[in-house]
């Protein structure tokens, strides 16, 4: 008797304890087994040497890459008087003009024909809201009432709605460009291939033409931007994939360019003749100049340009990771240099 | 204090009507009176804030007022009017949740309180009505219902004890759910009742609720036969509060005098006042500099904006709308400022918030957790009242500490006494019946004995003078057996001897404090044994094994400021006798003085070998000296208003002229590891002050025993005792004092450098500094308010300079003053008081930080403290380790968000300047909105509960590591720039790396070009990857948490990124990022780039941390440091 109720006393207690008493788990105690790295001297030293030396070859790669890229820039604003395009400068009228150029080694292919605006804000908030993302996936319903952040672009005077509305669309590039090689004094026209230029999922996901065929009967009702020459669905009247809101000019144009200064992909030379490249000789740009840039200040240019496994021609990249590269070596020096200064010093 | 403030809070109804009228039973009183029900609130408890009605109003209400919500509803509320840049959905959501995530656990909390609120309020109770039990509702009772209570139930509301089912007419209860004591305290039924209720006829007059639980004044007047009604006193031993359980008694009937939200427990039921932690403080500081950033940002960019369009005239290509021609145009540069604003708004992250308080919730939890706080003798670990000071653990620099219960055990045995001068010491197991040893007194050098009969008076008065209860284990009474087994009962603690045999009785006792045990006990070695307490007769077993017994006529209880307690009784001869026991010092006045010089020797022998002393004298009262003393006591108990100071009135008056019997010495034993725990805490830069109520030779010697004074401690002495010695008045001696100390301690201590101020080792001298409470009060209120000032100047400069300081013979309040006096003083250092009494309340609640020791004296020390740990020794680790890590661990989660936020959006802001200021957002909506919520948060949080810079083990061994972070080392200026400078430099980084990247946009190897959201995007995972390896490389301490909310979080940003832009979403206007990150992570200059900028973002942190690592013996040790704590290693060194 005595002895159970010993023992239930005992029981009880031990109940009160677990009850009580706080878990003893490695979390709860904060014991959980922990990986305590140190940086130290000895690890840290070679490891800033090794980083050095893959971005300093690195570095010395791109740099490289970048200084064997080929790049001819030909700037067309007109704004020297002699400049063959002065006259088309503040032309409103069609106007063409035309600049020679030549090419003294073979241009590798493929050779990518790029235009060039500049103090040209295309990042700007309102103008790159200024579109409707519904009308460009081909939904009818906003054909007819489309999205006030078109404004002041939504409507035309006589108060039909625009398509494609908004700033975006309506200022579309609109220069054109053709390229030819004079051999043997005869002009031969650069075949340049359209297609391409734009991201691939804009032109077949992100943008729609309206289900409608032909395209035409789907913009009834509707007004061109006022600032194209023709409508949106004549962009290319040659083919059916690269008309209407997937017309890749337009679709590189609606991509927004990060900075003021910025050129976009207009052209690809991608024929059979000019896989190579293009062959050294003097080459004839014209161009039919629409495009005013006169009046913000602007700078027009062509760049044709072949591209690496890195992109276009950038410098900054390859120097900068020499640079880099070269300042985790220096610092490893140093640091050496402490090391040993402290651990002499220790010694004493 | 804390009565005070509340009495004043809850003064106003007092003011008004003094008292209440209650009727019992609702019977008219007089009978043949008209009877009109008065207006009392009724029983229903209500705790609940809300309503379902009036939850979201009143909830959103509170949530807006605090200042942070208000701004962040601010922004939203102008992304909403405004045309901003970003929608409103980027700053609403974040708000959202936020506000639903506070409201669901405030809505969570409020239906708990609901739901107990029911339950208390549908209890079923018995009323008393006519005659008849009748069960209805708790929350139905009204004031002047009698109401009847069983064994074990709970009281359903403020009760007057009418009638006990047990014969002697008390009742027992215990308090635990309000002051957290266990023990049984009894309760008393108002004398001379009918034995029927229903013909009771009786009015109550008593004061107005208030919260003091202690406190009670009534009275009851009874009509019989249309007499003059009889008066009774009632006191707070008739009253049995809300709350209290019922225990050891079958049935109580007792009527409602206070209900509902008037009951003692409802009125106690307040939040503490808000303690602020000096993290917070900086945070606040910081959050204005931000926000000051942040306006100026906006500001710039305005102007700029302005500047620029001026320049550039209005493109053909990007026209104004008509309506935007026609604004007007300062609204319009108001607006732009506003948009500027939102766009740079996430500065200032509401998410720091939320982390902040979540890192102090979660964070306290491992106090709680912590199994070395754990008691096994209380059955308890560590509590955790309010989270919001944990790293305030970790910034102490003065600690005040009780002694009695707090640096010693509160545990008392009874050593020696004293009787007539002559030394009585027990002996060992050994002695005889008659039990004493006697050793030398140094009175007189030949052994001898105090004659007989004084013996055992001063035994009897042992016996007799005290407030103990016997406890009964077993119900059915026993004859009394030669042999007792005893068990100390102090606030349910047992220790079972374990030898019994079964007839034997187990006996304990039950007092509220261990002294009196300690003495009955005592007496009880030298044959005199107190049986208990019957029908206010008092029994005693003497040596002779005869019984004894006392009539028990009037306990005139013990307080603070008379430090005495006396009860007359009336002897089986029908002498009348009073028996007084208390601190010399208030029984030596009231004694006749020639015995006075034998036993003050002994007195302070015994306090200087830190004994605690009580001095017993005796009256014998004639019979007319006691009917006036019966008459006044009678008369003053009965007094509403003021009758505790009528009632000691009285008690001094009886308690004069009383013959010195003897002393007692108890010894209070100290605290496990007290002297490690204070060397330690010393150690760690921490000046610990002692603030006893104790006389000063006892507490002086248990700073010795605990090395708060050492050896070669000079000790300042500012005490009564030197303030008379040169026979000038106290005033002038006062000064003269305090400027010898002042150019002893402080213009003489040699000075000190800056590094090591608070060292204790450096300086040649030690400095102890002792000062009793009239002292300090006579510094702290000089005639002349100049001296005051300067006093307290001088004062508390000798105190900075002392090691110890220890204040001797201090009144609750003195204690807070002196808290107070500090916490206030140059430099506002951050103070802790730790004690476990009530008296140590007022300075718990006074301090930065209050810690309760979960010990003998009941529990309000711990219901009212921050943190309440079981022991002394505790405090070590929850200051050293815990406060330290909590400290680290919260200022660098403050440093980092801001840091993180500062470089997250300074690209933003950079890009305005090549965007034309038009606020184009750089980074996709859901990456502003998805940052802080998703991409960079849960690292930090893991962070700030896990990081163990260094290793607990480490930081309880090295005390002076907690040096390295005093004076809110982490969150200086100084380190606040370096982290705004390293944020800057990030955005820069950031920014201007990518925008050279993009001096030409053709990325690709198939030469298309990337737009602004792919600038935006290369940004931003540059951002991501950089906060989060820079957290990882600040980490110490990985666990597997860590490296999964680490990792986790990146590999979780990739995979949002490319979901995010893998799917056309339905709901949203522009799909800007649709194929971004894929298409950027096809580019190899984007990889080349992400791969620079993050390396080059993270070279210096990576170069400083190898630069700070300590190198030197304790450098294993100590393997990863603080930013601090290389430099001072080597200092130390």
């Amino acid at each position: 008797m005595k002895q159970s109720n010993r023992i239930k006393a005992m029981v009880k207690e031990e109940q009160e304890e677990s009850s009580n008493r706080p878990d003893n788990t490695a979390f709860t105690q904060q014991r959980l087994p922990a990986w305590q790295p140190i940086l130290s001297a000895s690890i840290v030293i070679p490891m800033f040497v090794l980083i050095g030396a893959a971005f300093i070859g690195v570095g010395v790669a791109l740099f490289i890459t970048s200084r064997d890229i080929q790049l001819q820039e030909l700037d067309y604003t007109g704004d020297d008087s002699e400049h063959p395009c002065f006259k088309c400068r503040t032309n409103t009228e069609k106007c063409t003009c035309s600049m020679t150029f030549s090419i003294p080694t073979l241009f590798k292919g493929p050779v990518f024909f790029y235009y060039g605006l500049t103090n040209y804000f295309q990042n700007q908030r309102k103008y790159g809201a200024s579109k409707d993302d519904n009308q460009l996936y081909g939904d009818l319903n906003y054909f007819t009432s489309p999205s006030t952040d078109c404004d002041p672009y939504t409507r035309d005077s006589k108060n039909m709605p625009i398509v494609p509305c908004g700033a975006l669309a309506n200022s579309m590039f609109n220069d054109t460009f053709t390229l030819s090689h004079t051999v043997n004094g005869v002009q031969k026209i650069v075949p340049l291939d359209g297609k391409g230029i734009a991201w691939w999922t804009d032109y077949n996901i992100k943008y729609r033409n309206p289900s409608i065929t032909p395209l035409i009967n789907a913009f009834n009702g509707t007004k061109k931007p006022t600032n194209w020459p023709k409508p949106i669905y004549e962009l290319d009247t040659t083919d059916v994939y690269n008309n209407g809101f997937i017309n890749q000019d337009f679709l590189v144009w609606m991509r927004r360019a990060a900075l003021p200064d910025f050129r976009k992909l207009y052209r690809r030379i991608t024929h059979d003749d000019y896989a190579a490249g293009l062959p050294a000789g003097n080459y004839t740009l014209t161009i039919a100049y629409n495009y005013p840039v006169h009046s913000f200040n602007g700078k027009k240019k062509v760049v044709l340009s072949n591209v690496s496994w890195m992109g276009g021609k950038n410098d900054f990249l390859g120097i900068a990771y020499i640079v880099v590269g070269s300042m985790c070596v220096v610092m490893s020096i140093v640091m050496l240099i402490v090391y040993a200064r402290f651990k002499f010093g220790e010694d004493d | 204090m804390l009565r005070r403030r509340l009495n004043r809070l809850f003064g106003g109804d007092e003011g008004r009507v003094h008292s209440r009228t209650i009727y019992v039973g609702h019977k008219s009183c007089p009978p043949n009176e008209a009877y009109i029900p008065p207006k009392f609130c009724d029983n229903r408890i209500v705790s609940s804030k809300y309503t379902v009605w009036n939850f979201l109003p009143k909830n959103l209400f509170e949530q807006f007022r605090r200042i942070a919500n208000f701004y962040f509803l601010i922004i939203f509320l102008v992304q909403v009017i405004v045309d901003t840049p970003t929608s409103p959905v980027t700053s609403g959501l974040p708000l959202f949740f936020v506000i639903t995530v506070t409201a669901v656990k405030q809505g969570y909390e409020d239906w708990l309180r609901h739901k107990a609120d029911r339950e208390v309020n549908e209890y079923r109770v018995s009323v008393l009505e006519d005659g008849r039990r009748i069960r209805k509702m708790s929350a139905k009772i009204k004031v002047g219902d009698i109401v009847e209570v069983e064994e074990d139930e709970t009281f359903p509301c403020d009760l007057i004890l009418l009638q006990s089912s047990r014969d002697d007419g008390t009742c027992f209860v215990t308090t635990a759910s309000l002051d957290g004591e266990s023990n049984h305290k009894t309760h008393y039924t108002v004398a001379d009742l009918e034995s029927d209720l229903q013909y009771l006829s009786a009015t109550i007059e008593c004061e107005q609720p208030q919260p003091d639980l202690y406190k009670f004044v009534g009275r009851m007047h009874i009509y019989r036969n249309s007499q003059e009604p009889d008066v009774r006193s009632l006191g707070p031993e008739n009253l049995l509060l809300k709350g209290a359980n019922l225990k050891n008694t079958q049935k109580i009937c007792g009527v409602a005098v206070y209900t509902g939200m008037e009951t003692k427990m409802a009125l106690n039921y307040q939040g503490k006042s808000q303690k602020r932690s000096a993290v917070e403080k900086s945070i606040n500081a910081f959050l204005l500099v931000y926000l000051f950033i942040l306006v100026s940002k906006a500001l710039v960019c305005t102007t700029l904006k302005y500047v620029w369009q001026s320049k550039h005239d209005e493109t053909w290509y990007n026209e104004k709308t008509q309506k935007e021609k026609e604004t007007n145009q300062y609204l319009k540069m108001f607006t732009d400022f506003l948009s500027f604003m939102v766009l740079f708004n996430f500065i200032i992250p509401v998410s720091m918030y939320v982390t902040v308080e979540m890192q102090k919730f979660l964070g306290s939890f491992f106090i709680t957790w912590d199994k070395d706080f754990f008691d096994p003798e209380i059955q308890e670990g560590a509590l955790v009242n309010t989270s919001d000071l944990n790293e305030e653990l970790g910034q102490v620099e003065y600690i005040f500490t009780d002694k009695t219960g707090t640096l010693t055990q509160n545990n008392m045995e009874f050593i020696e006494c004293c009787i007539d001068g002559f030394q009585y010491k027990h002996g060992d197991g050994s002695s005889e019946l008659d039990g004493f040893c006697v050793t030398d007194g140094p009175v007189n050098k030949i052994q001898q004995k105090a004659g007989r009969e004084r013996e055992e008076l001063f035994l009897r008065a042992l016996c007799l003078c005290h407030t103990v209860q016997v406890k009964e284990s077993t119900k059915q009474r026993q004859d009394q057996n030669d042999q007792f087994d005893q068990i100390d009962q102090v606030d349910g603690l047992g220790l079972d001897h374990g030898f019994l045999d079964p007839p034997q009785k187990e006996m304990g006792f039950i007092a509220s404090s261990p002294d009196e045990i300690a003495l009955v006990k005592g007496a009880m070695r030298y044959g005199f044994t107190f049986l208990g307490l019957e029908s206010k007769n008092m029994k005693i077993l003497n040596r002779n094994k005869d019984v004894e017994t006392y009539e028990l006529l009037h306990v005139l209880n013990f307080d603070p400021v008379r430090r005495r307690m006396s009860v007359m009784v009336r002897s089986k001869t029908g002498d009348i006798l009073l028996f007084c026991k208390g601190a010399d010092s208030s029984i030596f006045p009231q004694v006749r003085q020639e015995e006075v010089e034998r036993i003050r020797m002994h007195v302070e022998r015994n306090a200087t070998e830190g004994y605690r002393t009580l001095c017993v004298a005796y009256k014998h009262l004639s019979a007319q000296e006691y009917a006036r003393a019966d008459a006044d006591l009678r008369e003053a108990r009965l007094a509403l208003q003021d009758r505790e100071e009528k009632l000691m009135a009285v008690y001094n008056r009886v308690e004069t002229d009383m013959i010195l019997i003897g002393a007692t010495a108890v010894e209070d034993q100290l605290q496990d590891e007290a002297a490690q725990t204070m060397e330690a805490l010393q150690g760690a830069g921490m000046k610990v002050w002692v603030l006893t109520g104790d006389k000063m030779e006892t507490a002086k010697s248990t700073c010795y025993a605990c090395g708060l004074f050492k050896k070669n401690t000079e000790l300042l002495e500012l005490t009564l005792r030197t303030l008379e010695d040169g026979g000038r008045s106290r005033e002038e001696r006062l000064h003269d004092l305090l400027l010898e100390y002042h150019k002893k301690a402080v213009q003489d201590a040699p000075p000190v450098k800056l590094g090591i101020t608070r060292s204790w080792s450096v300086a040649g001298h030690d400095y102890g500094f002792i000062i009793d409470g009239a002292s300090l009060s006579m510094v702290l209120s000089s005639s002349s308010e100049p001296n005051s000032r300067r006093y307290k100047n001088l004062f508390l400069q000798i105190c900075q300079n002392c090691t110890s300081v220890l204040c001797c013979r201090m009144a609750p309040l003195q204690k807070a003053q002196i808290v107070k006096l500090v916490k206030n003083s140059k430099g506002n250092p951050i103070t802790l008081s730790i004690g476990d009494g009530a008296n140590d309340v007022s300075m718990i609640l006074e301090a930065h930080v209050g810690i309760g020791i979960k010990g003998k004296e009941g529990r309000q020390a711990v219901k009212n403290s921050d943190y309440a740990i079981p022991k002394l020794k505790h405090l070590k680790k929850l200051l050293l380790a815990h406060g330290h890590l909590y400290y680290v661990r919260i200022a660098h989660l403050v440093q980092y968000f801001f840091y993180k936020n500062l470089c997250f959006i300074l690209p933003q802001f950079l890009y305005q300047f090549f965007c034309g200021y038009s606020q184009q957002p750089l980074y996709d909506a859901a990456y502003l909105t998805m940052y802080n919520i998703c991409f960079t948060s849960m690292p930090i949080l893991a962070y700030s509960l896990l990081e163990q810079h260094i290793c607990i083990e480490v930081l309880l061994e090295h005390s002076t590591l907690y040096r390295d972070i005093a004076k809110n080392a982490m969150l200086r200026w100084k380190l606040f720039l370096y982290w705004t400078a390293l944020g800057i430099f990030h955005g820069l980084v950031f920014f201007f790396g990518v925008r050279f990247l993009f001096s030409n946009p053709a990325l690709q190897d198939n030469g298309q070009v990337f737009g602004n959201w792919s600038y935006g995007t290369i940004v931003f995972t540059v951002l991501v990857f950089t906060v989060t390896l820079k957290l990882a490389l600040d980490t110490r301490h990985w666990t597997w948490i860590n490296h999964f909310v680490i990792w986790g979080s990146l590999a979780f940003y990739v995979f949002f990124s490319f979901f995010w832009g893998g799917i056309i979403w339905p709901f949203l206007k522009h799909q800007r990022l649709y194929f971004v990150f894929a298409n950027m992570l096809s580019s190899v200059s984007a990889w080349l780039v992400i791969i620079l900028l993050i390396l080059l973002s993270l070279l210096p942190e990576i170069l400083l941390v190898v630069l700070r690592k300590p190198r030197g013996p304790h450098a294993r040790q100590i393997a990863a440091v603080t930013p601090l704590s290389y430099k001072h290693l080597k200092e130390r060194e």
